[in-house]
């Protein structure tokens, strides 16, 4: 028993070594965001110090990040919301008539890597004078979430009992009104699941912001990548930053945990 | 029903798939074979001189007279082995650890999710200060163990290294979700069997666990192997491929040729090199999803 005992109590240590691992760079994160430079440059006393918002103020007011706040949300809404009203349909299409060589295609753009369409796209964009607007962004961003949401739906359609619509059908509905009116509603909490996927992937997404943003449409990502474009590094303020783009995003995953573990295991364990 | 009520009834099929897959054909299929045709031209986007028809000459120079090209390669799979055996190791381990309750278990399997979805470029800059050899943390730890300061990022040997280290940070939870996920769905009767038969917890983890999880777990090494192939944003924002190359990876190498030369046919010739290696690890995937009935 005695050995069982000692065995719990190195499992706990261990648990919790790996979550102070895991949670290090937030913490780190959050701590330097807090100091001055030279707070930051000093090694003496890391986690005693007296903190100031002084680098939060200075992002908002010198680097304008109100407006790369408002342009990253814009296009993760439109993009997602636009790949909901692409996706769902298509989901429930390919679960109901059980096409699974559209869902290869799905799977096809999910492997594609980015940048071989990036040149075409660049070129296209260009000449459609489209560089720089929302439009070419929110399009780029629909791809990498369309993917995750037709993928999430067709396994939340496929859970559906097919008696369901059978009886939508007995009462008068089309197939369209009872995909509308009776299933959608149903597979709500896959619907939030795959929006939260899809509206993540956009707030994260770096290279199609890389060669598609300009100065009207700078996201988030872009704008803390110029931070370290200057000769000296500002790090309270390059950590506040970072902090503004991920505290979001975390607050979420944490209310909505449930949604996020199902769909970031989509795709790897049978649903 | 009026007619148009059953007509849109009949041909729901394509209604409801039509708009998904001409996104994607318009998207993706058209600017592949675009990035195709390019493939065969030099031009570097000035409107002075037009595309210039070289046929297989760029993929030439690819092969035999780039000096950067098979480097780039190779540190592609470096970086991908690298990151995805560590991920690997540590998510099942950690796994098991995790597997039966614990007080707080909630707490701590919500906070694991955390890495997954912030923001690479942002924890890249996190990582960037950690790494930063004069006032970073990483080396201050070090130096509490009495290790002399490393320059991680700084350094050309270090830096993939180093930029796996953070990509391990941010992905292993993924493999200790998706392995949790296979832990519970795992029948009981084997371990009933082993237990009466006295095998202890390490035979059972080799002879049972491993073999009963090894589909779930080899689905999510193919995943996250071919997401590491294409892994662009925590290289790009820590260090640009730099020091000199010691990361240009790929995907890096392609950005750089395409977005900062401007060699735009140079470039396509290049993508259609990494995008035929994504396209072959994926069908060596359908193969596997076939042999193992794992669903992607």
């Amino acid at each position: 028993m005695k050995h069982k005992r000692r065995m719990e109590l190195i499992r706990y240590i261990l648990i919790a070594f790996v979550s102070v691992v895991f949670l290090f760079p937030f913490v780190w994160m959050i701590i330097a965001s807090l100091k001055n430079q030279a707070q930051i440059m000093s090694t003496d006393s890391i986690f005693i110090f007296t903190p100031s918002f002084k680098n939060y103020t200075e992002v908002f007011a010198q680097y304008d990040f109100i407006k790369f706040i408002v342009n990253s949300f814009i296009v993760a809404f439109a993009s997602t919301v636009l790949g909901l009203v692409l996706g769902l349909p298509a989901a429930y299409a390919i679960a109901k008539y059980k096409l699974h060589k559209f869902g290869i295609i799905i799977l096809i753009a999910r492997i594609i890597p980015g940048i071989s369409f990036m040149i075409p796209w660049f070129i296209i964009f260009s000449k459609l004078g489209l560089v720089d607007t929302y439009t070419a962004l929110t399009l780029s961003h629909m791809l990498v979430g369309l993917p995750f949401i037709i993928w999430i739906m067709i396994s939340s359609f496929e859970a559906l009992p097919q008696e369901l619509e059978d009886s939508a059908r007995v009462d008068g509905c089309t197939l369209q009104g009872a995909f509308f009116r009776v299933l959608l509603p149903l597979v709500s909490p896959g619907i939030i699941t795959a929006s939260m996927m899809s509206f993540i992937l956009s707030w994260n997404n770096f290279m199609f912001a890389l060669v598609l943003a300009g100065d009207d449409t700078k996201t988030l990502p872009i704008a803390v990548f110029n931070f370290i474009s200057y000769s000296e590094i500002n790090w309270g303020a390059l950590m506040a930053a970072a902090v503004i783009i991920t505290l979001p995003i975390l607050i979420i995953s944490l209310l909505l945990q449930r949604y996020i573990v199902s769909g970031i295991t989509s795709g790897a364990v049978k649903g | 029903m009026n007619i148009i009520q059953l007509w849109i009834e009949k041909h729901l099929k394509y209604i409801f798939t039509l708009p998904s897959v001409l996104f994607v054909l318009i998207m993706i299929v058209f600017p592949v074979g675009y990035t195709a045709y390019l493939s065969f031209f030099d031009w570097s986007m000035s409107s002075v001189s037009p595309p210039k028809w070289v046929f297989l000459d760029n993929f030439k120079k690819i092969f035999f007279d780039d000096p950067r090209f098979w480097p780039a390669f190779f540190r592609t799979f470096y970086f991908t082995i690298l990151a995805v055996v560590t991920q690997t190791v540590l998510g099942v381990a950690i796994a098991l650890l995790f597997f039966r309750n614990f007080k707080g278990s909630n707490l701590v399997k919500t906070l694991f999710l955390l890495p997954m979805v912030s923001t690479p470029v942002a924890i890249g800059l996190v990582w960037l200060l950690i790494f930063e050899p004069s006032i970073g943390f990483a080396n201050q730890f070090l130096g509490y163990f009495g290790i002399d300061p490393q320059l991680w990022i700084a350094s050309p040997k270090q830096a993939l290294p180093a930029i796996a280290m953070v990509d391990t940070w941010q992905w292993t939870p993924m493999i200790t979700l998706i392995t949790l996920a296979g832990l519970s769905q795992l029948p009981n009767e084997n371990y009933e069997a082993a237990a009466v038969d006295g095998a202890n917890a390490w035979q059972i983890f080799w002879k049972i666990t491993l073999p009963l999880m090894a589909p779930t777990i080899f689905a999510a090494v193919l995943l996250r192997s071919i997401d590491a192939v294409k892994h662009f944003d925590l290289i790009y924002a820590m260090t640009q491929g730099g020091p000199g190359y010691a990361t240009e990876t790929l995907n890096i190498y392609g950005f750089a040729n395409g977005f900062q030369y401007f060699k735009l046919g140079y470039t396509s010739a290049i993508l259609m090199v990494f995008f035929m290696i994504v396209l072959i690890m994926s069908c060596l995937i359908l193969i596997f999803r076939k042999k193992t009935e794992v669903t992607l």
